[in-house]
């Protein structure tokens, strides 16, 4: 279905990247925000708490990131589209709670506006480091989905896509940018609400008494009900059965969790967007995300000037992880090279899909700015060795 | 011999529970399952439609009430019961949201909420079971356990002050405060009745026995026994000061009404400041 034009800000706007995330909620139908001041990522919450009371919903700042996050999954169930903001150290906070929403398939969004960790790490400075706990931060096992915006405008416009990936597959889904694209003025576009597409909740609409919460529908995702609507069914955290109810036992376990990661692992062809340049020449290919990803493009410009057939590949998904793509490239390329502002994340995934075939080269910063772009050069030039 | 012909009538709580989970979990004795009862029979007489209540549980003996009751109801994780249930009501504010949790839950791990909701007055009522500690995990030290009180962290006797509930509620901003114990059902439910009737943050502490953890560690008998004491110890003072009203270990348990007061709740005051600020160019919430 379209937007709704209430929340849809058509224009151009000069806008920085934080903004763009609060626009791209307002868009996609979030009407309600429950959030925690943190560098970098206070302009979200603080543009939505703007301009909700002209769109109609609630923004409510919480005491802590644990009551944003719970107040998001409860405001879910009571039939709203959901979002917070913040940044490493709320993020932190926030991973109980976001097992509960994937125990619970609850849809949700979650910005995290990265800062150099770890604990308190560089609050004003940018960082790439949240990267894995975006994949393995809570508990148990299940599958999320994580964005990578490069830009103001894919701030926008991933924060819309976050929003229909959340409803089709009920898990939370993550924007993972940081503080230099969310503090980066650029242009954004925003098309009228008639070019937005949104995806709306499936609601369970059978008779009252034959609702069951957990209960798969053909796609392997259950349909959704929320409070009020008669049904008066019951979820837990818990390890459940289809009507929600705890089942402590391994034969359960082994029925329910297995479904929570493969709803997302069996999709992930429809899930994983990436952007690939000059790869089928390459012998080389710059596998980045994010702000490293506009930095890298001088490094590659420079390797291709000097003579070297260097490819791209920017993740604007980086969970589920491209790996079917990386292991079919490891076959034709001599290395890939992987910078990121971590001391070695993601690089990790590429290598483990290299698996030796082709090999691996990670280009660190530990944060506080970006690469510079000698320094990728550096190392393309070693790989190309 | 003529066979007995036995009629099973409907249990009078058929409606109210989900009654294939039933038995539930908690040890002969234990208190929790008066107070859902007394829950249920408010809801009753409130009359109010069951379609529109909800109920919110964190983690714990007292956290398995949304699991059993027939309603929309939701077992979050420990301690964050209260914002859940923020969000829930906000989120939809024609329901009645109720969260019925533990004295651990709520003024241990979730204290912090606790505090934030009744500040805010969020509309949402709730009903904590106190039976002075962490039974689900074995009858550990709770905010609530009272001094000297043995526990299985506090093998010597606990040297914590505990938390007053009514005290701290009050004080945070609750606008409707009641202390009962299990013994008085009557009470326990009219107290229900009347801050399920109360828009803002009501809280209804009962203390109830804890057979199995607290009650065998501290030698005061079987649920019987807890009852004496809840009858002997008993002092109903409605209205008393909620600076009184510290628990000691076997001391006089002063119950009743102590705060019922008017406040704007959370979305009231919203809607009133945007309107006086922002007047016609204020879209409320769900228009």
């Amino acid at each position: 279905m379209k937007a709704d034009p209430k929340g849809v800000l058509t224009g151009s706007h000069y806008i920085d990247g934080d903004y763009a995330i609060a626009e791209g909620g307002l868009a996609a139908g979030c009407r309600f925000f429950a959030g925690y001041p943190i560098t970098p990522s206070t302009e979200t919450a603080e543009r939505f708490a703007e301009r909700i009371p002209y769109v109609g919903g609630v923004f409510i700042q919480m005491e802590d990131e644990i009551a944003s996050i719970a107040a998001l999954i409860g405001a879910v169930w009571g039939g709203k589209k959901v979002m917070t903001v913040t940044s490493g150290p709320g993020f932190s906070l926030m991973m109980e709670n976001i097992g509960l929403a994937c125990m619970m398939e609850t849809p949700l969004v979650i910005a995290n506006v990265q800062r150099g960790g770890p604990s308190t790490g560089l609050p004003t400075l940018t960082g790439q480091q949240d990267m894995m706990q975006a994949k393995w931060g809570s508990h148990g096992d299940y599958e999320i989905i994580a964005l990578s915006p490069d830009s103001p405008q894919e701030c926008f416009d991933l924060t819309i896509e976050a929003f229909n990936l959340s409803e089709i597959y009920r898990v939370p889904v993550f924007v993972m940018t940081d503080e230099c694209v969310g503090h980066m003025h650029e242009k954004v576009v925003i098309p009228p609400a008639e070019e937005i597409e949104v995806v709306e909740r499936k609601w369970y609409t059978g008779p009252k008494d034959k609702y069951l919460p957990y209960k798969l529908d053909k796609d392997g995702i259950p349909f959704m009900a929320k409070a009020g609507d008669g049904y008066r069914f019951h979820t837990t955290g818990l390890t459940h059965d289809e009507r929600g109810y705890p089942v402590i036992n391994a034969e359960c376990q082994a029925e329910t969790i297995p479904r929570l990661s493969d709803k997302i692992r069996d999709n992930a062809d429809k899930i994983i967007m990436t952007e690939e340049d000059q790869i089928d020449s390459a012998e080389i290919v710059v596998i980045s995300y994010g702000i490293t990803s506009r930095v890298a493009i001088r490094a590659v410009q420079m390797a291709r000037k000097a003579g070297m057939k260097i490819g791209t590949m920017r993740l604007k998904t980086v969970w589920p992880f491209p790996e079917k793509r990386i292991k079919q490239l490891a076959k034709k390329v001599k290395a890939f090279v992987v910078p990121e502002i971590n001391y070695g994340q993601v690089v990790l995934e590429v290598e483990r899909c290299a698996s030796g075939k082709a090999a691996t080269y990670h280009v660190p910063h530990l944060g506080g700015w970006v690469h510079d772009p000698n320094d990728i050069l550096k190392v393309i030039k070693e790989a190309a060795k | 011999m003529k066979k007995e012909v036995r009629r099973e009538t409907k249990s009078p709580m058929e409606g109210f529970l989900r009654m294939d989970r039933i038995p539930h979990i908690w040890c002969p004795g234990c208190g929790i399952g008066t107070v859902v009862t007394s829950f249920a029979d408010a809801l009753k007489k409130s009359k109010i439609d069951l379609d529109n209540v909800a109920v919110v549980s964190g983690i714990g003996c007292t956290g398995r009430v949304a699991g059993y009751v027939k309603l929309d109801s939701f077992h979050t994780t420990h301690g964050r019961a209260i914002p859940f249930a923020t969000g829930l009501k906000l989120a939809n504010p024609d329901l009645k949201v109720v969260v019925f949790s533990g004295d651990g839950d709520i003024f241990g791990i979730g204290g912090n909420h606790f505090i934030h909701a009744a500040r805010r007055n969020m509309d949402i009522t709730i009903v904590c079971v106190n039976n002075f500690n962490y039974a689900m995990t074995g009858g550990q030290v709770a905010a609530t356990t009272p001094l000297d009180a043995n526990a299985s962290t506090a093998p010597y006797g606990n040297f914590e002050f505990p938390f007053s509930l009514p005290y701290l509620a009050e004080a945070a901003g609750a606008t409707y405060v009641a202390r009962w114990t299990a013994l008085h059902l009557r009470r326990v439910t009219k107290s229900i009745q009347e801050a399920l009737a109360k828009p803002g943050f009501s809280l209804i502490e009962v203390i109830t026995p804890c057979v199995t953890l607290y009650a065998r560690r501290n030698r005061l008998g079987d649920g019987l026994n807890l009852l004496r004491y809840y009858y002997d110890k008993t002092v109903i003072e409605h209205g008393a000061d909620t600076r009184t009203l510290d628990i000691s270990y076997q001391g006089k348990l002063v119950c009743g009404k102590f705060v019922d007061k008017e406040r704007p709740t959370f979305l009231d005051a919203m809607d009133e400041h945007m309107i006086k600020i922002l007047g016609d160019k204020y879209v409320r919430y769900g228009d």
